[in-house]
């Protein structure tokens, strides 16, 4: 099932992101998958995150497929050229798995494989473009597919709070453009600066979902806000976090944060995407709390 | 050493049509190859359209103080321009566009690479020579040399505060452009399509 078709209904599309593992053994990701993430709408699987080399995300999208849930493949420009894209994506219309997430991807030097060669060929851009292209029964050379030609939900990224938000605004228009059919966002902590991005973004008609991290301590927070792009974790939240009593808690502060976010901005999106970052068993709180 | 080409006449039309241009051709370093016969051509056919204020012929222009000494003696025909068309290889245009800041300033040439020789002048910009000129598409901050990921639809969201994810110390090349495009009130020239590389010009990647 494509997730376009729910926001088409206008369903709140749920999405949560799983990240598979430095190994092929996914018996304990995919436990954990069917019982926290059966009840939403589509799982999101990673691809290489942080440039840290794992388990691929197709073949994770194919086993998720597998058990009952619906995947999103996450595709990025880094570690393959055209050629191998669209392999892959034809790979992926074979298993029928039908969401993508296309990004440009984080650069070599992040990961821990720095001495790899980026790849980049395409970009986020233009990898929209080459699945357009696809859809319509063409390779990016120019030549015909055999057969149908492949759908896809085409999603895409955008940094809402980045502190170029009109340069992030600029590039979403050309993945729209491009053929984009849907956005989730990197995550928020600022509703206020969302919600302004949300009336500059809503011209483009195009879905989007809030991107949402569950702030898992005050440590993290900070390390977030010194370490990754387009997020600041606001200082009165930090204040928040650091009463919380860990052992006692166990971290119900940063799930009443998280659940509060998305209260503030469901009005002005149309799903939300969580990126629980292995506190995966949270998020069934965190939806109820959160009122969805 | 490099060689310069002339842009497919299709593409420097649609950067001067209706236009009053000026033409600044770099005859270079010693390494370059410039495509004399080819600019005389385009230049003559300006000025026939009667679009031309005025052009120079000179070396160097990479070097910044030469560059705004022979540009001093063509104040007027410079301000006169709408289009600031430079045939000259990719530092050439955006030394130039880092001078002429306020106006349109075009590159008429693709750089080439020509293996086995090296350039020997020092210089603040760089042109990775790729064989596709994206300085019209970025207000003349190449985006493939300016960019660590060499990025040619616009920045990835990795920039933090302003600063590469690669490279704390490197300005997101993205953002610069940017804010250039805005400078110059032309941030329309994002709209453009999709630009998909085209590897096969570039002599390093594909020999």
């Amino acid at each position: 099932m494509k997730i376009t078709e729910l926001f088409e209904r206008g369903e709140f599309v749920v999405s949560a992101e799983v990240g598979p593992p430095k190994g092929f053994h996914v018996e304990h990701l995919l436990e954990e998958a069917k019982t926290y993430l059966s009840g939403i709408t589509a799982v999101n699987v990673t691809d290489n995150q942080s440039s840290v080399m794992r388990l691929g995300s197709l073949p994770m999208c194919k086993a998720l497929k597998d058990e009952g849930l619906t995947p999103i493949y996450q595709l990025t420009c880094r570690d393959r050229n055209r050629i191998a894209l669209q392999s892959d994506l034809l790979g992926a219309a074979m298993f029928g798995i039908e969401n993508l997430l296309l990004l440009t991807g984080d650069h070599t030097k992040m990961g821990d494989h720095p001495q790899a060669k980026p790849v980049f060929d395409l970009d986020s851009v233009s990898l929209i473009h080459t699945v357009k292209q696809l859809e319509s029964g063409v390779d990016l050379g120019g030549n015909p597919l055999i057969g149908e030609p492949p759908s896809f939900a085409k999603g895409a990224v955008v940094s809402p709070c980045s502190d170029s938000v009109d340069a992030q605004l600029a590039k979403m228009e050309r993945k729209v453009r491009a053929g984009a059919d849907y956005f989730q966002t990197q995550a928020v902590f600022e509703p206020e600066k969302f919600i302004k991005f949300m009336e500059k973004a809503k011209q483009f008609g195009k879905p989007v979902q809030v991107g949402i991290i569950i702030p898992k301590s005050a440590g993290m927070a900070k390390f977030m806000n010194n370490n990754v792009a387009g997020i600041h974790v606001p200082d009165e939240m930090i204040e928040e976090l650091k009463k919380d009593k860990e052992k006692t808690k166990a971290g119900i502060t940063g799930v009443e944060i998280a659940a509060r976010i998305i209260k503030e901005c469901k009005p002005y999106c149309q799903g939300v995407h969580i990126m629980a970052l292995g506190w995966e068993s949270k998020v069934p709180d965190l939806l109820k709390l959160a009122g969805i | 050493m490099l060689i310069t080409e002339l842009k497919p006449r299709e593409a420097i039309a649609q950067l001067t049509e209706g236009k009053k241009v000026f033409i600044i051709n770099c005859h270079g370093c010693k390494e370059v190859y410039f495509p004399e016969k080819a600019a005389e051509e385009l230049q003559k056919d300006l000025a026939a359209e009667g679009a031309l204020t005025g052009s120079i012929t000179t070396d160097y222009i990479c070097n910044q103080e030469n560059m705004e000494l022979r540009l001093s003696v063509h104040k007027s025909e410079i301000e006169a321009a709408d289009v600031i068309l430079v045939l000259s290889c990719g530092v050439g245009v955006q030394t130039v566009a880092s001078y002429l800041e306020d106006k349109k300033v075009c590159a008429a040439c693709d750089t080439c690479r020509l293996p086995g020789f090296q350039g020997v002048t020092p210089l603040e910009y760089k042109c990775d020579q790729c064989g596709e000129c994206y300085l019209n598409l970025t207000g003349g901050i190449c985006p493939i040399t300016a960019c660590s990921k060499s990025l040619v639809n616009g920045q990835c969201g990795g920039a933090k505060n302003g600063k590469c994810e690669v490279d704390g110390e490197m300005e997101c090349g993205w953002e610069r452009i940017y804010r250039r495009l805005e400078e110059l009130g032309r941030l329309d020239v994002l709209k453009c399509p999709t630009q998909v590389r085209n590897f096969a010009t570039d002599e390093e990647v594909s020999k």
